[in-house]
């Protein structure tokens, strides 16, 4: 800064200063806001859960546990083979089912049905479940997550399957 | 002709500035900066080998959730040197996390975390946390089932974070589940937005390796006292200091060397990581684990009590990267020498046996069930017919096999019950397995009583074999006591 600089050009070097600093937080905001927006839209995105048909009551016979493969009927074009979730059911009576999710609740991995031992056995830590999804042994903390499940125009349906982030601290 | 060339190098080095570019190659740093001080180095060269790597994998690897699988097969099975590029890439990022560690605990050792080098310390701690990011984002683009039930196992890790849980969560997966907008994300920070990071802070970490040079090693009885230290090391460089380049650096260049030797050795006599099956969610037979720089920290969540679990998982990782960060603010000054500093060697052996340790845990997971558990033959059950028989069959059908062990046989979840009858009584047996206990489902509801009865006898097998010794002892005693 010269030593001979007058008040008039220290005020209007602060204002050109002042100004650079807001343009450039202007164009940050242009570009930045609609970036940020596009990355932590799925923060906010509420997916509307459709009913899924997974077959006829028929399909499934009375107190067996069976792997059912769903397909998200929301899923975007490319999303290939990971459209699809994998999700137990359980006919319980003639015209009562459950849908458990798949993941276990400790950590989300993929529970086994053990068909002999009546038991779901989660892979990862070790999680047991009985065939009500209720926690049998390990560290899970919670049963099974459970999806709705109708039968409407003799057709099997459950809600759409995601992944149920259920267990908090 | 050469004459031609200088005059060429001459014009292209006065309009480029390029021996300025790298003059800091040649500043000058304490002569006694010997083998110990190769792995900041290595580390970089490790990145470099990860940078040429990556580049030359995206030539090929499509990023989208239905294609990258087939993208991976066919760069592994079918592409020029596409096996040996996907190994490379792949040990490449192992010597990168283990040259990290090395150098870390070097730095440690050495106390060259102290004044002036507090914020060249705190910038390498950052570098590591995202090396660990670029592992584990690394991981999940080999696209394979175990990968796409990793992001499903990090959204569940990240849904304990207290109020932003479930947006994290719903982040990492892309929406409500897998999907076709997971995978991309991940491609994008692994690819762009954890670099781009890397290298800025890379450039910065340099920036204060040459802003306060290069630490000396450290002589026990000399603390480093702040008011005196800077002029003492000035002092020393003019005593005993040589050019980095080429007086001090041919040491970083023969470990570099032969740490790309090792890397491509493995790639290419080991290989890449196998794929898994399909990323496909509707396949349940999976097992996600993940990579071995990580296994440590899937040991330790399976090790904690359940009741604090949640804490450790989200608390354990932001505890050890606090107290890292600010090692350097609340001891900034004193001794740096090793051998004055007991705590520091122990630090740095109990991180070392810690991690060691939960990391053969987590290679060997004895917490899970062995799903692949084969039927007793009748030479372990002990019977050709009749309960004991029946009773081994339904030892591995109710899944009991899956979490205990018979002579070697079976998971190692539960105990061993190879000599449970040396232990419980047959009413014990009954209960533990009608009732359950800790750890083990009750099977009240789903044995009928004829299979209980079969079970229970052929636990009741389970016994050590009695020595002859043993045996001759006993009838000695049977015949005194009928005697008396």
């Amino acid at each position: 800064m010269p030593p001979t600089e007058t008040a008039e050009e220290i005020s209007r070097r602060r204002f050109l200063e002042k100004l650079s600093i807001g343009l450039i937080g202007l164009c940050t905001a242009i570009v930045g806001v609609p970036l940020v927006g596009f990355i932590v839209a799925p923060f906010f995105r509420k997916v509307p859960r459709e009913w899924v048909t997974i077959g006829k009551p028929n399909d499934f016979q009375i107190g067996k546990t069976v792997a059912v493969t769903v397909t998200d009927p929301s899923s975007l074009p490319w999303a290939g083979v990971t459209a699809k979730s994998g999700v137990w059911l359980r006919r319980v009576t003639e015209d009562s089912f459950i849908a458990f999710s798949a993941n276990c609740t400790h950590l989300g991995c993929p529970v086994r049905w053990l068909e002999g031992a009546d038991l779901f056995m989660c892979p990862c830590h070790g999680g047991v479940y009985y065939s009500d999804g209720k926690v049998a042994a390990g560290p899970p903390p919670l049963p099974l997550f459970r999806y709705e499940v109708r039968i409407t125009n003799g057709e099997v349906q459950m809600k759409q399957a995601i992944v149920p982030i259920s267990t908090k601290l | 002709m050469i004459k031609l060339f200088k005059t060429i190098w001459n014009w292209l080095d006065d309009r480029l500035g390029i021996s300025v570019l790298l003059s800091p190659m040649k500043h000058i740093a304490p002569e006694d900066s010997k083998w110990w001080y190769v792995f900041g180095s290595a580390t970089l060269v490790a990145f470099i080998v990860q940078v040429a790597t990556g580049v030359a994998l995206a030539f090929s690897y499509i990023s989208s959730s239905s294609q990258a699988y087939e993208t991976l097969l066919f760069i592994t099975n079918n592409a020029p040197f596409g096996r040996f590029l996907r190994g490379l890439h792949y040990y490449g990022a192992s010597a990168m996390v283990l040259m990290i560690g090395a150098h870390m605990a070097q730095t440690f050792l050495f106390g060259a975390y102290k004044f002036p080098r507090e914020m060249t310390w705190t910038t390498g701690i950052l570098l590591l946390t995202f090396t660990l990011g670029m592992g584990f984002t690394g991981q999940l683009l080999r696209w394979d089932s175990t990968a796409a039930w990793s992001v499903v196992v990090a959204a569940e890790q990240a849904g304990r974070i207290p109020i932003i849980g479930d947006w994290v969560a719903r982040f990492i997966l892309g929406g409500n589940t897998i999907g076709g907008a997971t995978l991309s994300r991940f491609f994008a920070i692994h690819v762009f937005v954890l670099p781009g990071i890397m290298f800025a802070f890379i450039g910065l970490h340099l920036w204060l390796v040459l802003r306060h040079g290069i630490s000396e090693p450290p002589v026990a009885g000399k603390p480093v006292n702040p008011a005196t230290y800077r002029a003492e090391y000035e002092e020393l460089l003019k005593e005993k200091g040589k050019p980095f380049w080429p007086d001090l650096a041919w040491r970083d260049v023969i470990i570099c060397t032969g740490l790309i030797i090792a890397i491509a050795v493995a790639a290419f006599v080991v290989g890449p990581p196998v794929l898994d099956r399909p990323p496909d969610p509707s396949i349940l037979a999976a097992d996600p684990r993940p990579d071995w720089y990580l296994l440590w920290y899937f040991g330790l969540l399976s090790l904690i009590p359940d009741r604090i679990e949640g804490y450790v998982m989200i608390g354990f990782p932001i505890l050890i990267g606090l107290c890292l960060l600010f090692v350097p603010i609340w001891n900034h000054k004193g001794e740096r020498a090793a051998s004055r500093r007991p705590w520091a060697i122990a630090s740095v052996c109990l991180a070392v046996i810690m991690i060691g340790a939960l990391w053969w845990e987590g290679e060997h997971s004895p917490w899970s069930p062995n799903f692949d558990a084969q039927p007793l033959n009748e030479k372990v059950v002990g019977a050709t017919s009749g309960p004991v028989l029946q009773g081994g069959k339904l030892f591995h059908d109710k899944g009991c096999l899956n979490c205990h062990l018979i002579q070697g046989f079976g998971g190692r979840r539960g105990p061993e019950l190879t000599y449970i009858a040396d232990k419980l009584t047959r009413d014990n047996l009954v209960i533990r397995i009608v009732n359950g206990g800790t750890n083990m489902p009750a099977f009240g509801s789903s044995l009928k009583p004829a299979e209980l009865d079969d079970l229970v006898a052929f636990l009741e097998t389970r016994k050590r074999p009695i020595r002859p010794q043993d045996q001759a002892k006993e009838t000695a005693s049977s015949a005194t006591s009928t005697f008396k």
